[in-house]
């Protein structure tokens, strides 16, 4: 490796990482925080089986798995504002990796709610347990530890997804990087650089995961 | 009459399960309730304790009378309360310990203090030889062992009646004595119970009557001892007949 290329890659370092923890941490954080209430309630009404708001979500989940994310961003980005309807580009991207993720994840949580034992609800019923407190002692706990490696699973992956609002303006790692690279050409250096912090991020994500799995009560030993 | 039920009726999908059952029970009863699968006797249980809506019927207990098509909440409540229900499969909460599983509707259900609460489960878990596996999880527990925390459970809020669904359908062979132990324990301590069961020896020499269903509708009740050794229904006669028949297969099997 020449002399000028460690010193661009060098330089870079300090800035892309600053970017990568005060803009794609965040980013990321709020967006999983939006994904994961919305992925709790649309999971909820489904589990409980509330009768229009189920169609609702049936129809979100359709149409956020149907369509290309990159598609949803531009057209939320630049498509709405023709509508009258104006966000930021750092609010936008929230709304968009947060509904998005989201309906992905309703789909765990709603699996891990099934996967608990409807006997179970019922014998909550039996000893005078409303279903709000069955729902909290009884069967979230356990839905929240069957979903939770597709949840790590769904934050690395949004992680990753946030290299996408470059595309709507957002200066976060990625477009950091694109800016760099536009002053001195040095795409396979710089971008391999980049990668590697992403994978420094994800590593560390899946390093939090191995020990929240490992710290998650066992209840006894039983995987449920 | 501590219990009545009247004119039970359930469909599913428009196909009738249950055609109008009439059921009496008095203070310490101990009815099993007989019947080919099928025959709607899981869903009679459920009807009673409102696990499914019944289509028409009535409930007197205590001398109160309950809808049991139209019950409200309260109503439901109430019945609850002086009622337990243990299922086939145990269905002990997970994530509870055997304590806890015992515990979690004292506190919750009944909003008894942590400390009465512990007190009557200890008491409970006792009675069915459980006390010694308070902070076992239900998954380090055999499946005869987890029906009878099941019990404990049912036990703990002091009901008036008992409802199992065959408790002991789903476990192994070896197991079921412990669990019939326990019930026949409870009868003759005179608690009421009304027993699903495909257990003929239960069925004939710890129930004091029998009930017996086809086609979701009752064929023939009356006490245990009359109904095996004089039935007066042609069919009570050839269940009997088919229950011995299938008991004598397996002997001469093993
Ligand atoms: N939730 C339900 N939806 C539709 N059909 C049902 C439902 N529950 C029970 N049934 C039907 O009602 C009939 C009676 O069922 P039930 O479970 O009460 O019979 P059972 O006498 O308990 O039989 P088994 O001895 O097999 O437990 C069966 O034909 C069953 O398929
Ligand atoms: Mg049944």
């Amino acid at each position: 490796m020449n002399e000028r290329l460690w010193g661009i890659l060098v330089d870079a370092f300090p800035k892309l990482l600053g970017y990568g923890v005060r803009v794609t941490v965040p980013l990321t954080i709020l967006s999983f925080a939006l994904a994961l209430l919305i992925a709790v309630a649309v999971a909820l009404i489904q589990y409980a089986n509330v009768k229009v708001l189920r169609q609702v979500c049936r129809f979100y989940i359709w149409i956020i798995r149907g369509t290309p994310l990159l598609v949803q961003l531009w057209l939320v980005f630049y498509g709405l504002p023709s509508a009258g309807i104006l966000l930021d580009a750092f609010p936008a991207a929230v709304v968009v990796f947060g509904f998005n993720e989201g309906a992905y994840m309703a789909e765990s949580v709603r699996g891990a709610l099934e996967s608990v034992s409807r006997g179970q609800l019922e014998a909550g019923y039996c000893v005078g347990m409303s279903y709000m407190q069955i729902m909290v002692h009884v069967v979230l706990p356990q839905a929240f530890r069957t979903a939770f490696p597709a949840l790590s699973n769904s934050l690395i992956s949004m992680l990753k997804g946030t290299s996408l609002a470059s595309t709507i303006t957002v200066m976060e790692m990625f477009r950091q990087a694109t800016v760099i690279n536009g002053r001195v050409y040095e795409s396979l250096g710089l971008y391999t650089e980049v990668a590697l912090i992403y994978l420094a991020f994800c590593t560390i994500l899946t390093w939090l995961q191995r020990l929240g799995e490992k710290k998650l009560a066992s209840y006894g030993g039983v995987r449920a | 009459m501590m219990l009545e039920a009247r004119g039970v009726r359930k469909s599913f999908d428009g196909r009738e399960v249950l055609g109008g059952i009439d059921l009496q029970v008095e203070k310490g009863d101990v009815i099993a309730i007989l019947g080919p699968s099928g025959s709607g006797k899981t869903t009679l249980l459920r009807c009673l304790n409102f696990l499914e809506r019944a289509d028409a019927g009535e409930l007197v207990f205590d001398g109160e009378r309950f809808d049991l098509h139209a019950a409200t909440r309260r109503d439901i409540a109430r019945v609850r309360k002086k009622t337990a229900f243990v299922f086939q499969n145990y269905n002990l909460f997970l994530n509870k310990t055997v304590l806890q599983n015992v515990t979690l509707g004292l506190t919750l259900g009944a909003k008894m203090k942590k400390d009465a609460a512990r007190e009557i489960a200890v008491r409970s878990l006792e009675r069915v030889g459980m006390a010694g596996r308070l902070d076992s999880y239900p998954s380090q527990l055999s499946g005869g062992q987890q029906q009878r925390v099941a019990i404990a459970r049912g036990l703990a809020s002091n009901p008036e009646i008992i409802y199992f669904d065959e408790p002991t359908s789903a476990l192994d062979p070896e197991l079921i004595g412990e669990v019939l132990a326990v019930m026949r324990q409870l009868a003759d301590e005179g608690m009421t119970m009304l027993v699903v069961t495909h257990e003929m020896e239960f069925a004939r020499n710890v129930s004091s009557k029998v009930l017996f269903m086809e086609g979701g509708a009752v064929v023939e009740s009356g006490p245990s001892r009359a109904f095996f050794e004089n039935p007066q229904e042609e069919r009570s006669h050839a269940f009997i007949r088919s229950i011995l028949e299938a008991r004598g297969g397996e002997r001469s099997q093993e």
